[in-house]
């Protein structure tokens, strides 16, 4: 490849894609895990074998975790599916049923969340869900029925219903999803399936008081392009995901404080949890006097149960590049790293490849694009240490130091890098930054609340019926996202709390689950928004020991260098170990509260000043669940250990009574 | 300049001081466990927190500058409640073992516990077992007392470029220890002892010889002598409340006899026969042999060790001159020993240094023992020689003054600025210019290379040449004046100098690593007074005119360099490589 010049960037991005068929396997790490690899091997095989020449691409994660592995097919004639938790069998059938003979395939497709609200051509494929409770689920009842309503139509080999796996509707009822139209009605009742054949299927027309007009309320600017082309394929990014035409309307159009300024207008602030404002960062890092600037990528994501950047990094590499790259441009630095986790070995690669493709299209180097403009990018690995994610320590790091934080002043900004300004954004923020350059700062801003703008990306676990990659404007309440996106708590269980901002956050009881998501709202209840791990628990989850898990791997992954931190750390856990055998005494609350307060305010950087939060937010919350076990001894440690073990065990749900 | 206020009192300080520097000046002390003079915050201990304009977050006082406008408070009820808290948790992964560790009494964790009254352990106290490295003969690392300050490993690595320890793992299992979880004794250390200096508690204590000199004090059988460094004098004093540079010599004589040692010399004595030997050895090279230029002083067992290990490349370029302890050690066991007619296998030499490598240096080599016996028998440091003095219930301020003995105990004041960096360099340059040209030196005292810049560089006039001299101290100074010479060398030049004195320790011998406790610049500077003072109150002030150090050659040694003083006095050096260059 040659370098590219401006028109041909131009030329790419004016280009429109005929609308193809193929196949796409989701090839993140998630998903290999689950067995996409194999799948895509699966694929091909039966592809040739059948005779037919669909192209089958691999692409990154669009997020449903839950589903993995995941394949997207669209076949001309055919809705466009998405199926989940695809097997051996399920690849048969894409081959062998759907891209052969028009059916889908029960049990395994995931709807789209592109609902719409206007009945065009004939429904071909009917999905149906039971969305309420596991228990006594009607959605094979909903099949037949409404394929018995078909067939009296004499619509039965015209139309097929097909039992989804997801339909993004949760406690709706019964709920069916038209295609290709992705009309959907929700709390469907039996007298209702005549009325959706004769109605819709036959007359075309939309029944409201069904129809579900709820717009999808995931909004994906950092996740735009996940899943949906080759991460591995700078062509892909190119072609089909406006790759890298910010970069050029920048080097054309802006000058680096017009850059900043339209950062400013956006309102994005660091996504790596501080909620620092970008371009502020930018604009202290440009103003020091240095030959030299440094961009640092931070892709040292290690908060337990977080996957957002590897996400990104395994799904969309180009875009958090190029993102680096304006960032580059903004502040006047020559020399970008990414600084990604070692255990991250396909983002590492990816990333790798990313650069050494836009180095060959001249995109990296001197004169790019022509211009002046000249940037390289570099990988450094972190040797697995959650701590080298705070600045300074992953500064020294990246110099091959022992990493661990040295006191601010002075900042990066201003002093970092071999002794440069450096400035240090989350993978998250950069992928941000593209997009913000071409749809403009306004546009961005338009998203999410007042203070904390634009969308946010969570990466939901735990005890959720759906755990996935979440993005959602800023205010979405943790309800939404828990109970709207995510499906709600697995075996519909009672929640009794949220844990946000990984090992540096806290705990948010049911009480609060309503409040909007933001910086602001999140520090407010006693936690933080963090990198955007987010965790969810239910009723037979210990408080106590969800406050030790979290302070143990702080505790594990101290650096050492402060007093605060390493001891306090160690002496937290001993206490909290003491009261989860029900072997605390009733000054350790009061001995544990000193010590947080000590961590928070004598340690030196961020990983010691909120490792107490865990404790103090569960203490906050939730203050009769520790006493119960220290009024309850031994016996009570017991219980609770043997109901968040089995889950048929009778759940705590009054500690304090039960202590009494 | 910087204006603020520090509890509520105004302050005026040039701009990049910080807070604690700043609360100095209004008399506001602030509580540190890991920030040192000498050293640059690392921020480890947590107790220096502030608050700024009574905001929420607590800064840290020892790395954050003072700015105008500032409003700091240093002391609040929930500052020194966190303090304490922070303090407890410290102690609580602390033995506590007070009353028998190296440091008791003079600990500044013991210190502080006391200051913030902590009487009760509220926190479980969780210490874990780890056996004490005693590797070496002059360091004993008990890692159980490191609070990881981070203070040695600092000294270790910036400003003595040694690298031996460094932090190992992490969280609640980080330790200090020697880089890559060896002994010190395999390890690149030096022994200049400047951790053990720097330590705030007991973590790194001098290996205590206190009770062999006992046994041999107490031993009939046994013919115990001493020597006393040059620095020794002005350093021992504050072992005992007085001011740094406070010349104690004549009541150290009297205290020494007092303690049973059957005969006082003065390390200053043989200071200047070392002068003797080097400045011969210097004319004899700038006269005949420029290849061998530059000298390099030897007299410092770390730098010896250091270069044997590092720039081995200089190894023709050292002195051979012993260093004065070991010259003084063959002198008592030979020429002392027969002039007494005593059996030298009975002698027990002692001598009290400011230097933890000085015990080191008694095996240095096969040399040490030229008398045929350890030339000298333990080193003690001035440390311990303050617990001994304490010990025998001697009220040493209040002692008569007293005598060195005669023949190895006469000195000049060119002996005596040994202990002060540019000291030997000084001495030795006074002797030399009278060996080139039979005349003294017009100025005497060498201003260029006294003070404690980290490199200084001088030069003299002989003869019409111009002689280039250089010092250095702290061994992180050494590399760049190597360099140089290096660089000479490759390109085929005159070397930039002529004669090189490097000392291990910042500030020579009075900042040695065997020095009381609580070593800063404006120590090292009062001490190096004393010295200077020392200098000018004697009568004979240059090494070659020392009366005794004339009658000893005449007597017993012949000439410099040659025969017997060749024999006893000088030694050799061995590449031991650590690190390929």
């Amino acid at each position: 490849m040659k370098p590219l010049t401006f028109d041909e960037l131009e030329a790419f991005a004016a280009a429109r894609p005929a609308e193809l068929d193929w196949i796409r396997v989701q090839l993140d790490t998630g998903g290999i895990a689950a067995g996409a690899q194999d799948i895509l091997d699966d694929l091909v095989r039966l592809r040739d074998e059948a005779g037919l020449t669909i192209p089958i691409q691999s692409v990154g994660s669009v997020g449903y975790s839950f589903a993995d592995p995941v394949v997207e097919i669209q076949c001309s004639g055919m809705p466009h599916v998405t199926y989940g938790r695809v097997d051996r069998h399920v690849a048969e059938g894409i081959i062998r049923e759907h891209a052969t003979s028009g059916r889908l395939i029960d049990d395994h497709v995931i709807a789209t969340r592109n609902r719409r609200c206007v009945l065009e051509g004939p429904v071909t494929h009917i999905l149906v869900r039971d969305t309420g409770s596991d228990a006594g689920n009607k959605t094979e009842f909903l099949q037949f029925s409404l394929l018995e309503e078909l067939k009296r139509k004499g619509l039965g080999e015209r139309v097929q219903v097909v039992r989804a796996m997801d339909l993004g509707l949760y406690d709706e009822g019964l709920a069916v999803q038209l295609l290709p139209a992705a009309v959907t009605y929700s709390n469907v009742l039996a007298p209702d399936v005549a009325r959706i054949v004769d109605e819709s299927v036959v007359g075309g027309r939309l029944i409201d008081d069904l129809l579900v007009r709820d717009p999808d309320r995931q909004v994906r600017i950092v996740l735009r392009n996940c899943g949906r082309i080759d991460p591995e394929c700078i062509d892909d990014y190119l072609r089909h995901a406006r790759g890298y035409q910010a970069l050029a309307r920048v080097l054309r159009e802006l000058k680096p404080e017009d850059v900043v300024a339209e950062l400013k207008v956006s309102g994005l602030r660091g996504r790596g949890g501080a909620g620092f404002p970008t371009w502020l960062k930018w604009q202290i890092t440009a103003a020091q006097p240095s030959d030299e600037r440094i961009v640092i990528c931070n892709g040292d994501e290690g908060d337990p149960g977080a996957f957002m950047d590897r996400s990104v990094l395994e799904s969309d590499p180009h875009s958090v590049l190029e993102g680096m790259m304006i960032a580059a441009y903004a502040m006047g630095a020559s020399r970008g790293y990414f600084y990604i986790r070692a255990e991250y070995p396909k983002a590492v690669a990816r990333v790798e490849r990313a650069i050494a493709q836009a180095r060959e299209a001249g995109l990296l180097g001197t004169n790019i694009l022509g211009s002046s403009f000249a940037f390289e990018a570099k990988i450094r690995l972190g040797a697995g240490a959650f701590v080298c994610g705070e600045e300074t320590a992953l500064i020294a790091s990246i110099e091959g130091r022992r990493g661990s934080p040295s006191p601010r002043p002075p900042y990066p900004s201003v002093k970092g890098l071999w002794g440069k300004p450096t400035a240090i954004n989350n993978v998250e923020t950069l992928a941000n930054v593209p997009a913000i350059l071409l749809n403009g700062g306004a546009w961005y801003a338009r998203h999410g609340t007042e203070q904390s703008r634009g969308t946010k990306v969570f990466a939901v676990t735990g005890k959720v019926k759906n755990a996935q990659l979440v993005e959602v404007p800023m205010g979405t309440s943790l309800r939404e996202i828990i109970y709207g996106i995510c499906g709600g708590v697995l075996d519909d269980r009672q929640i009794k709390a949220v844990q946000t901002g990984g090992p540096s956050g806290g705990v948010i009881p049911e009480k609060h689950l309503d409040t909007p998501v933001s910086y602001e709202t999140l520090q407010q209840l006693g936690s933080i928004m963090g990198s955007g791990g987010m965790l969810a628990m239910d009723e037979t989850d210990s408080m106590v020991d969800v406050a030790k898990f979290y302070l143990r791997f702080c505790v594990d992954e101290s650096c050492g260098k402060c007093a605060p931190c390493r001891i306090g750390g160690y002496q937290m856990l001993q206490i909290l170990d003491r009261i989860s055998r029900g072997r605390g005494a009733p000054d350790d609350l009061a001995t544990l509260r000193r010590i947080c307060l000590a961590m928070q305010r004598a340690s030196l950087c961020g990983l010691g000043q909120t490792a107490p939060n865990p404790v103090l937010s569960t203490l906050r919350y939730f203050e009769e669940e520790y006493r119960a076990y220290i009024e309850g001894g031994p016996a009570f440690a017991r219980k609770m250990s043997r109901s968040a073990t089995s889950p048929t065990a009778a759940p705590v749900r009054e500690p304090a009574t039960a202590a009494s | 300049m910087i204006k603020a206020l520090i509890n509520e009192l105004p302050v005026e300080v040039s701009e990049g001081t910080s807070i604690l520097d700043a609360a100095r000046q209004v008399q506001v002390k602030i509580p540190t466990l890991c920030k040192h003079r000498d050293l640059l915050p690392t921020a480890a201990c947590g107790l220096c927190i502030v608050r700024n304009k009574g905001g929420n977050r607590l800064i840290r006082a020892c790395c954050t500058p003072l700015e105008t406008g500032m409003e700091i408070t240093t002391h609040d009820r929930d500052i020194v409640d966190v303090r304490r808290s922070t303090l407890e948790l410290i102690l609580s992964n602390h033995p506590h073992e007070c009353l028998t560790c190296g440091r008791n009494g003079e600990c500044e964790l013991q210190t502080l516990a006391a200051d913030f009254n902590i009487t009760l352990e509220k926190i479980k106290r969780f210490v874990k077992d780890v056996p004490p490295d005693t590797s070496t003969n002059s360091i004993v690392i008990d890692f159980t007392k490191c609070i990881k300050c981070g203070r040695c490993i600092q000294v270790c690595q910036d400003i003595q470029n040694v690298w031996a320890l460094s932090f190992l793992d992490r969280g609640i299992n980080t330790r200090m220890a020697p880089a890559g979880d060896i002994t010190l004794a395999e390890s690149p250390c030096v022994k200049c002892g400047q951790c053990s200096a720097h330590c705030p508690t007991g973590a790194i204590v001098e290996k205590d010889e206190t009770a062999t000199v006992w046994g041999s004090l107490r031993n009939p059988e046994k013919f115990c002598v001493v020597q006393i460094a040059p620095s020794v004098r002005v350093t021992v004093g504050e072992a005992f409340g007085l001011p740094p540079g406070t010349n104690l010599t004549r009541k150290l004589y009297t205290a020494l006899r007092r303690l049973g040692f059957e005969a006082v010399f003065d390390t200053n004595f043989s200071a200047d026969v070392t002068i003797v030997e080097e400045a011969s050895e210097f004319v004899e090279r700038f006269t005949k042999r420029r290849s061998a230029l530059p000298l390099i002083t030897s007299c410092c067992p770390s730098w010896t060790d250091f270069m044997e290990k590092n720039h081995y490349d200089f190894i023709d370029n050292f002195s051979t001159a012993k260093s004065p302890q070991q010259m003084m050690g063959v002198l008592a066991k030979t020429y002392y020993a027969q002039k007494l007619g005593i059996d030298p296998a009975r002698m027990v030499m002692v001598s009290i240094m400011p230097c933890t490598a000085k015990k080191y240096e008694l095996s240095r080599a096969e040399e040490m023992r030229a008398s045929g016996y350890p030339d000298v028998d333990v080193a003690l440091t001035t440390r311990e020689l303050a617990r001994m003095l304490k010990q025998s219930g001697i009220d040493f301020l209040n002692l008569p003054d007293g005598e060195a003995d005669s023949i190895l105990g006469a000195y000049s004041g060119a002996g005596t600025i040994f202990g002060a960096t540019g000291g030997v360099m000084e001495a030795a340059v006074r002797t030399a210019y009278a060996y080139a040209t039979g005349r003294h030196l017009e100025t005497i005292e060498l201003e260029a290379v006294r003070g404690l810049k980290g490199v200084k560089e001088g030069s003299i006039q002989l003869d019409g040449q111009t002689v280039r001299l250089a010092v250095a101290h702290g061994l992180a100074n050494v590399e760049a004046v190597l360099e140089r010479v290096r660089e000479a060398r490759r390109a085929g030049r005159e070397t930039p100098y002529h004669f090189i004195e490097v000392m291990a320790c910042p500030g020579g011998c009075i900042g040695g690593g065997g020095q009381p406790y609580g070593v800063d610049d404006a120590r090292r500077r009062l001490r190096m007074a004393g010295l200077y003072q020392d200098d000018r109150d004697r009568a004979v002030r240059f090494s070659h005119e020392n009366p005794e150090v004339v009658r000893l050659y005449a007597e017993f040694l012949g000439k410099p360099l040659a025969g017997r003083a060749h024999q006893l006095l000088h030694t050799r050096y061995t590449a031991r490589p650590l690190y390929k260059r």
